[in-house]
């Protein structure tokens, strides 16, 4: 069945999915948040969802897990641990075998970048990107818009400044294409050698002073810093990153009244964001994980059942 | 003996100058060329009234009104897989890849595993080599398992024939280690090559850096990986003296170093691969692992480099880097799937349509210039003995080829020789056909395909 609003029967970048289709995406997640829609109730019963982490995950597993079942569908999980996959099955062989279980929909997440997009030349059901090595996480995008969408209202002309490692961010790289799309500003602020390499061509804002920035922004997106990279020299220390590029109490007070702290989890607390910060009321940081849900019921949805 | 008669072909000599029009001009002298056993023996206009009509044995007969004639071609950067991953290729597989696309000669990377870095690896391949349908040459490591540590046995691979050196796969990234390698076989005669990549800058990148490594979030090799190892090279070379050839070079800047270094008289020689003057990295954005190579497809400013070295010279050769993997391995996820795609059967092709150069200088290049740095006997141009300026000539050995330049075909990766089908240009329309391929008097390629009485006396 091909879809009105989605360029293809996948959802594997934000880029993909197009204005329109984003757009469409917050309406149902809107709907489904109302619950004015008794009628996906029942939308995917007696349809399979398989979760295919080659990587581990624990909020973005669970919430598609949830979502399929509050619309009635049937869950399949695979871990990379205790399955084929340790023992070196291919991930090809991997997706045949999950086909022939009657496979009608696979959510997948691995540590390679494309690899969402190898599989869906594979396969005629739908593939959604679960997040993918460096490149995209298109559904946290979703609910990261639809959380700012119901504090903010229109994302069209709000600033959004993302802090920290967005060279190697998935989340990044789908947030800042999905927060452009809806007209808001995005700039960002990290230590150069994790800013991305030609960053010019993101069409993005480099913040030169991070106190300002706070000052003027609507939102502050602050991302995960990985332990290893301070292993691979991207940082002299945690405790430098914290001093410099840390959300910490005396920088929170340099943001409006009005605007959210956000962080796509797991946070690092003491490296990232201050113990204290994360407990503002500004931070939004469990209403993501349960909007999560409410944009993973809406995509499945979308692809599964929605008429045109 | 066996005796083929190709008629009235325009027969590239290495004297004269076709232009770059493809599309006509053929009309200057035509000449017949005609063979017998491994030899040609009379290149000439309207040869026939010289043939004995009474000799007894056959005669085969090619019309090459529409074609060129031209030495065949010399590949000096191909993998075979053989010894070690016989499923990907195997010395005969790679040479019927190596003779539908023109070639009569290839040198063999060391990469194999074993690696080529003792004489019992490269006697076994010069026994293995006896069932190919090109020659195969032989280049051995210049360290041990291609490790980089200590030097392999380069005098003894040399006193069997092996007449280049190089780790490919990997560049030797000690610069003191390298700097005893070009010395130790300088009286070897023998030149050393390198695979230019830093391993520092490049390591677990999987495409080019810039804009599209950093949209797709893969890890980028910048191209100052290739250009420092180049840098250093040149320094080197100019330390010791000796010759030094850049393999598969990729990127602009290194251009520019190699023709800097040129000028000033250094004995510096480079290839450039097919790819790096058809595809750009933006090929990498739908993440298929077919287009991933090493060094990785560049940007578009790149390309053109590499396409105006070629024409003007700084660039010697054109050298496929054919690398062939099995389906399976090319299936992983991108950041596991290994690098390279075969080259052999489409490098005339891809030089004649991208390349602003006339059939006789892509010739030049895919052929004369190779065969000349790696000193291959029996190949065309100056190192066979025959007279000078004369590509092909009487009492040569007869390898060769014959092609029209202006023919149309569809690459079909499923009809390959090759046991690979890692062919980023499958179902692309080409310009520019291999028609028929002799090698040492043999015909193994004709009117396009593989003459099966060939490979029935091998294969047998």
């Amino acid at each position: 069945m091909r879809k009105a609003n989605l360029g293809s029967n996948n959802l594997l970048s934000i880029s993909e999915l197009g204005s329109q289709g984003l757009k469409h995406l917050l309406f149902l997640t809107a709907s489904f948040d109302g619950k004015f829609l008794p009628e996906a109730q029942n939308a995917l019963l007696g349809k399979t969802v398989a979760t295919l982490f080659w990587e581990s995950s624990t909020r973005t597993k669970l919430s598609f897990e949830a979502a399929t079942k509050q619309l009635a569908g049937q869950c399949l999980n695979l871990d990379k641990q205790g399955s084929a996959a340790s023992k070196g099955e291919s991930i090809r062989d991997t997706v045949e075998t999950l086909l022939s279980l009657r496979t009608d929909c696979l959510v997948v997440r691995h540590s390679s970048s494309g690899a969402p997009s190898q599989i869906a030349r594979w396969v005629d059901v739908p593939v959604i990107n679960a997040g993918d090595g460096c490149n995209a996480h298109p559904t946290q995008a979703l609910l990261d818009c639809y959380t700012i969408q119901s504090h903010l209202g229109d994302l069209a002309g709000l600033r959004i400044l993302i802090v920290g490692d967005i060279r190697h961010s998935r989340v990044a790289r789908s947030c800042i294409v999905a927060f452009k799309m809806l007209g808001a500003n995005v700039s960002v602020f990290a230590p150069p050698t994790l800013l991305p390499v030609a960053l010019e061509s993101w069409g993005v804002e480099l913040v030169q002073d991070y106190n300002t920035a706070l000052e003027r922004t609507d939102v502050v997106y602050l991302l995960r810093v990985q332990k290893e990279r301070q292993d691979e020299a991207f940082l002299p220390s945690l405790k430098e990153y914290n001093r410099f590029y840390g959300l910490t109490m005396a920088r929170a007070k340099f943001l409006k009244d009005h605007a959210l702290i956000m962080h796509p989890g797991p946070i690092n607390r003491g490296v990232e964001i201050d113990n204290e910060v994360a407990e503002l009321e500004n931070a939004v940081l469990t209403e993501q994980v349960a909007n999560g849900v409410l944009v993973r019921m809406a995509v499945l949805y979308h692809l599964l059942a929605e008429e045109n | 003996m066996n005796r083929i008669l190709i008629r009235n072909g325009k027969v590239l000599t290495g004297g004269g100058n076709l232009g770059g029009n493809l599309s006509n001009d053929l009309g200057g002298e035509k000449l017949d060329i005609l063979i017998e056993g491994e030899h040609i023996i009379g290149i000439e206009k309207d040869i026939t009234k010289n043939i004995a009509k009474n000799s007894s044995s056959k005669l085969i007969e090619i019309d090459a009104s529409e074609c060129l004639v031209a030495p065949g071609l010399v590949d000096i950067h191909t993998h075979l897989r053989q010894p070690g991953t016989e499923e990907a290729e195997t010395i005969e597989s790679g040479s019927l890849a190596a003779a539908l696309g023109g070639f009569t000669a290839v040198l063999a990377m060391p990469n194999t595993e074993p690696a080529i870095d003792s004489v019992s690896v490269v006697r076994e391949i010069k026994e293995l080599s006896k069932r190919a349908f090109c020659d195969i040459h032989i280049a051995g490591a210049i360290t041990k398992n291609r490790q980089g540590e200590t030097l392999a046995p380069m005098a003894e691979m040399a006193e069997l024939g092996v007449k280049m050196f190089t780790d490919d796969g990997r560049g030797v990234q000690d610069a003191g280690l390298m700097r005893r390698a070009l010395e130790y076989s300088s009286n070897l005669s023998v030149r050393l090559a390198q695979h230019c990549e830093v391993e520092s800058l490049a390591a677990g990148g999987q495409m080019n850096e810039g804009e599209w490594s950093s949209k797709l979030g893969l890890k980028g090799i910048p191209a100052a990986a290739e250009e420092l190892m180049v840098a250093r090279d040149i320094a080197l070379s100019e330390l010791t003296g000796a010759s030094v050839h850049f393999q598969h070079l990729s990127t602009a800047g290194s251009v520019e170093l190699v023709s800097q270094a040129r000028a000033k008289g250094l004995n510096i020689t480079a290839e450039a691969a097919p790819h790096h003057f058809s595809l750009t990295e933006e090929c990498l954005s739908d993440f298929d692992p077919i287009y991933k190579v090493n060094p990785p497809l560049r940007s578009k400013n790149d390309v053109a480099a590499i396409a105006g070295a070629l024409k003007g010279g700084a660039i010697d050769v054109i050298a496929t880097d054919h690398a062939p993997h099995c389906a399976d391995l090319k299936e992983q996820p991108f950041e596991d799937a290994p690098c390279g795609m075969l080259g052999l059967e489409t490098a005339l092709s891809l030089s004649l349509m991208n390349l602003d150069m006339s059939p006789e200088d892509v010739i030049r290049v895919l052929s004369i210039n190779p065969a000349t740095i790696a000193k291959m006997e029996d190949q065309g141009g100056q190192n066979n003995g025959a007279k000078n300026n004369s590509w092909l000539a009487e009492g040569n050995v007869a390898n060769l080829f014959v092609f029209d330049p202006t023919e149309k075909w569809i690459v079909d990766k499923t009809k390959s020789p090759s046991r690979s089908r890692n062919n980023p240009y499958d179902k692309m329309e080409m310009t520019g056909k291999v028609m028929h391929t002799i090698y040492r008097g043999r015909q193994v390629v004709a009117d396009f395909k593989l003459v099966e009485a060939e490979l029935e006396k091998v294969l047998a």
